[in-house]
């Protein structure tokens, strides 16, 4: 690991005001997915501003009915809170499909939207990654993609957003409120909040140099059937091959998000009008300009087979 | 089993040898010819209370809780795995709650109290979990156990707290230690012997225990 100054940050402004002030500057709250990073030196940040004192670990209802995530709430806590249970259960699924205990003890809300890709080539110093190192080439695009996306990508890089949260944090149109270097909040809508890899996959939100996560907002809550299914190599703990995540209501309408297919949470509004006809049409829509590899092609009949299993459990439920 | 002595000298042994090699890497740290990027380390200052003792230390930032529990502290109960928060062979539990130390920078943790498997029992005095594992044969070469056991403890808390899991039914009903309950909240500490159904019975028990005296 490369060496680094440390410091304890005052208050949100603050924090952002020395990430974009000082050289190398990265926040720190879990650390769980900065810290493996940084002992493969994936990560060399020269300093670390820790912002776990800064009392974002709330959850509150907000005025409009809707719910006001701390950047620091826990996934833990955010999985378990009494109202997120009730009224929207598909975040609490997500949650609970993601990482062991012991890392969601540790892992917040905004380290979970700022994850990095597993690409292993991006993990494997000694390969060409474009995400880890720009300019230097992408080995996946000839390499082992069995995981790698399907749609969206490019040709600088293949490589998924791991996070379950991020998925279903799509589906319920959550907003990311942030704090800027100059003081000034400003709210992303999700759906705005990563890129496609695009030829700079090294840059994967939008966040701007110093930029602090303070919040996520919820929208009142929208009811119906919510489901998530992820589909993995092992029953527990490990990434998705695919996931899906749907909010269905009595009368067949309704939304759908995938993981594990692309840089970014995958979702297509227009799909969605497909619902009552079926995880076929919908999937189709879904997923229409997906470029697969040889080794990944099978994630488009996952998804569509993933989504038909949703959809007959949606069935039941509404029974 | 071994018993005591041959535990304290295989210990000190490996204290030794680790004294050796880093005496013998002093002079290439110490030299300034190092490889471009690095710097010479950031020294800070953090107390944190383990198993109800109070430390304070002076750590190179880069120390993980795991090393600095191992390497400064000798709470060697705590074992590194994989280091990259993936075996679970590191957990402690801080603050109440279980995390992989591996994965935790020690400055990190300033006024926190932390237990490690000393902390939970000894030898003489063993914490239910820690006599259920013996009982059951919750392991096969014990690398992993002080992890699964700190593990099981925390997780038996979050059953009682009301935390959900993967493969909780209901969301909103209470969630109870079954099997399946118990492997999946199990599955970030890996045993690579096997142990795994006589570690489930172990928590069960304990979980058994604590529900009928409940």
């Amino acid at each position: 690991m490369k060496t680094f100054t440390y410091e304890r940050a005052k208050s949100p402004a603050e924090a952002a005001a020395a990430a974009a002030r000082i050289k190398g500057a990265r926040f720190i709250a879990g650390g769980t997915n900065l810290l493996d990073l940084m002992k493969l030196e994936i990560e060399t940040p020269a300093h670390l501003i820790d912002v776990n004192g800064l009392a974002l670990d709330k959850i509150e209802v907000a005025k409009d009915g809707g719910l006001r995530i701390g950047a620091l709430v826990r996934n833990t806590d955010l999985a378990a809170h009494e109202n997120v249970r009730r009224d929207y259960p598909l975040l609490s699924r997500a949650l609970l499909a993601g990482a062991s205990g012991q890392l969601r003890n540790k892992a917040t809300t905004a380290g979970n939207l700022l994850q990095r890709t597993r690409c292993a080539y991006f993990y494997d110093t000694n390969l060409p990654c474009n995400k880890r190192t720009p300019g230097s080439g992408c080995s996946a695009l000839e390499g082992i993609s069995r995981q790698h996306a399907v749609i969206g990508s490019s040709n600088a890089c293949i490589a998924t957003h791991p996070s379950d949260m991020a998925v279903a944090m799509r589906a319920l149109d959550a907003v990311v409120e942030t704090v800027r270097p100059n003081g000034a909040a400003r709210q992303i809508p999700i759906a705005k909040f990563h890129r496609l890899p695009g030829d700079t996959p090294h840059i994967e939100t939008t966040l701007q140099s110093g930029e602090l996560i303070t919040a996520v907002t919820l929208p009142k809550p929208v009811g119906g059937t919510q489901l998530y299914y992820k589909v993995r190599d092992r029953a527990s703990y490990a990434f998705a091959l695919v996931s899906v995540a749907l909010i269905q209501q009595k009368d067949g309408s309704g939304r759908v998000a995938l993981g594990g297919v692309a840089h970014k949470p995958w979702r297509v509004e227009s799909a969605e009008r497909a619902l009552p006809r079926g995880a076929k049409a919908v999937t189709d829509g879904l997923l229409a300009d997906a470029k697969p590899t040889p080794d990944n092609a099978f994630k488009l009949k996952l998804v569509e087979g993933t989504l038909s299993a949703v959809l007959a459990h949606a069935r039941e439920m509404h029974k | 089993m071994h018993d005591m002595d041959d535990e304290l000298n295989r210990r000190e042994l490996l204290q030794f040898a680790a004294a050796a090699a880093a005496a013998s890497a002093l002079p290439f740290s110490a030299d300034a010819a190092e490889p471009s990027g690095t710097a010479a380390p950031v020294m800070s200052k953090v107390t944190f209370e383990i198993n109800g003792k109070t430390h304070s230390l002076e750590l190179d930032t880069r120390t993980t809780l795991l090393d600095a529990l191992r390497d400064h502290l000798h709470f060697t109960g705590t074992k590194k795995g994989c280091d990259h928060g993936q075996c679970g062979a590191c957990t402690v539990i801080a603050g109440g709650r279980r995390i992989n130390s591996c994965l935790s920078l020690a400055v990190m943790h300033e006024g926190d109290r932390i237990t490690t498997i000393e902390g939970l029992g000894t030898p003489d005095k063993m914490h239910p979990m820690q006599a259920a594992f013996v009982k059951h044969d919750g392991y096969q070469c014990g690398y992993c156990t002080p992890g699964q056991i700190c593990s099981a403890v925390a997780v038996l808390a979050e059953i009682k707290a009301g935390i959900p899991s993967h493969v909780s039914a209901d969301l909103l009903s209470t969630p109870q230690a079954t099997n399946a309950e118990l492997r999946e909240r199990m599955s970030g500490n890996i045993c690579r012997c096997g142990a795994y159904s006589n570690i489930a019975e172990a928590i069960a028990e304990v979980a058994g225990a604590a529900r009928s005296a409940a």
